[in-house]
């Protein structure tokens, strides 16, 4: 036989290890991106260029260069600047964990915030004019009705952006982390087994993905429940 | 900023935009391989594009690239050994890199072209048929042209994730933009200047293709009735 999985089963405990950290760097990453993404996606909606323009910009730039660029540029690039090598924030800019979760949080924040501003725009005008018929003032038309609504319309492009960050994690170990790809290069390069390790990181993944679309499928059928069609 | 080091990176560009160009040139053909084999009548044919979808898009492009060149690799020299092959093979990382992103965004596509495919209304194949076209011509005539058509928002979104994706292959030590931006960073301790370098000429690459395909969208297009809301 030349495939060897031996070497896998004892490592399994360290590739346990690499989802929990795989698992950590994502949820950190989404929570601190969405929160970001709808301040971000209400200035995208905005009729005002001074609002709009600097949302556009950033989405803009975040999108149209590589995840990999972003994540080097705050891990080995801001290095360069003595300030930043005097200032307080130093211990957490040498600290790769918190680069990637900052890296990861600014990319996906660009997209989600583009989704999320579609959503908005794509809102059905009887909701609005309901809330507006009903005497709300803008921002309880923004809390009560269009971010809800639109939230929930988002849920299926959304599953897609985790899917993708799920996969973008992969890169942290490319900064030292101890993710799933990151133990996967350890072992490989421990035993030289890099068919074996990879192999089985992306068997990993796939489970990974699998879960989590599962996960975003009961989401959907709970909170999109009001725009399935109805039998009878 | 020194202008060797800069030099280097331009040059990388040219990499870049030949590794995205081959890899999109394999994901076309994988893509309309995988569309055609899910549409297929023959069960074993389509579950097998479907596996092949299913599975490529649930694996990062960063571990199928390291599972293909250093798995890969490895893999072909131990099968090497075993038929008492004793020289070391070698895989180009060009075409470990073209192949891998060719592979996983043939899936992506297989994906696109499939659902062009059954969006087209079934009356103009049926109105195809109702002239005493064949099969063939039917396709050909009129289902090819619209799936071309109906394709290309999904290509330039593949397009623009592709471009991204390159920037990966250089684990491989590829020389393209992002490994002479990380290496002159490097050498100069200027890392940020020259990572900013390649971050804005990903951006103008980018930049430049939605210009494009948006020109390209609009002639494919043509004939098309757009209704204003």
């Amino acid at each position: 036989m030349i495939l060897d999985f031996s070497v896998i089963w004892e490592n399994f405990p360290q590739f346990l290890h690499g989802v929990r950290v795989t698992l950590q760097l994502l949820f950190v990453s989404l929570a601190v991106g969405f929160v970001w993404a709808v301040p971000l996606a209400l200035m995208r909606v905005s009729g005002s260029p001074w609002l709009n323009l600097p949302a556009w910009f950033y989405t803009y730039v975040i999108r149209g260069t590589p995840m990999l660029v972003q994540l080097f540029l705050l891990y080995y690039g801001v290095a360069q600047f003595e300030a930043v090598r005097a200032s307080l924030l130093w211990p957490w800019l040498s600290d790769a964990t918190f680069c990637a979760c900052l890296a990861f949080a600014i990319n996906t924040s660009g997209y989600t915030a583009e989704i999320i501003a579609g959503c908005l725009k794509t809102t059905p005008p009887g909701e609005i004019e309901a809330a507006r018929a009903a005497g709300m003032s803008r921002l309880q038309m923004y809390r009560r009705i269009l971010l809800p609504s639109a939230l929930r319309r988002a849920l299926p492009q959304y599953s897609n952006e985790v899917v993708m960050m799920l996969h973008a994690t992969s890169m942290a170990s490319l900064v030292t982390l101890a993710d799933i790809t990151g133990v996967a290069r350890t072992i490989s390069a421990q035993y030289f087994l890099p068919f074996e390790a990879y192999l089985t990181a992306g068997a990993f993944y796939l489970v990974l993905t699998f879960l989590l679309l599962q996960l975003f499928k009961a989401a959907e059928r709970r909170w999109l429940a009001h725009l399935r069609p109805q039998r009878r | 900023m020194s202008g060797g080091y800069w030099f280097t990176i331009v040059e990388g560009s040219w990499l870049t935009l030949r590794l995205a160009l081959c890899s999109m040139a394999l994901a076309v053909a994988l893509g309309l391989a995988g569309a055609g084999a899910r549409l297929s009548p023959l069960r074993p044919l389509a579950w097998l594009g479907e596996a092949y979808a299913t599975v490529i898009r649930g694996i990062p492009d960063l571990v199928m690239i390291l599972l293909v060149y250093f798995g890969g690799q490895d893999l072909v020299n131990r099968a090497a050994a075993l038929v008492g092959h004793e020289d070391y093979v070698d895989i180009d990382p060009f075409a470990a890199g073209v192949a891998t992103l060719g592979f996983i965004f043939g899936a992506y596509l297989s994906e696109t072209f499939r659902g062009a495919f059954l969006s087209i209304p079934k009356g103009q194949a049926e109105a195809g048929f109702a002239y005493g076209m064949s099969r063939w011509q039917v396709f050909r005539r009129i289902l090819w042209p619209e799936t071309v058509r109906l394709s290309i928002p999904g290509i330039a979104n593949n397009w623009l994730v592709l471009i991204k994706s390159t920037a990966l292959v250089s684990v491989l030590g590829l020389p393209d933009m992002m490994f002479h931006a990380k290496q002159a960073g490097d050498a100069t301790r200027q890392p940020f200047t020259y990572l900013l370098l390649a971050g804005v000429l990903y951006l103008a690459i980018t930049s430049v293709s939605l210009l494009a395909l948006r020109v390209i969208e609009k002639r494919f297009s043509l004939g098309v009735r757009e209704v204003q809301l």
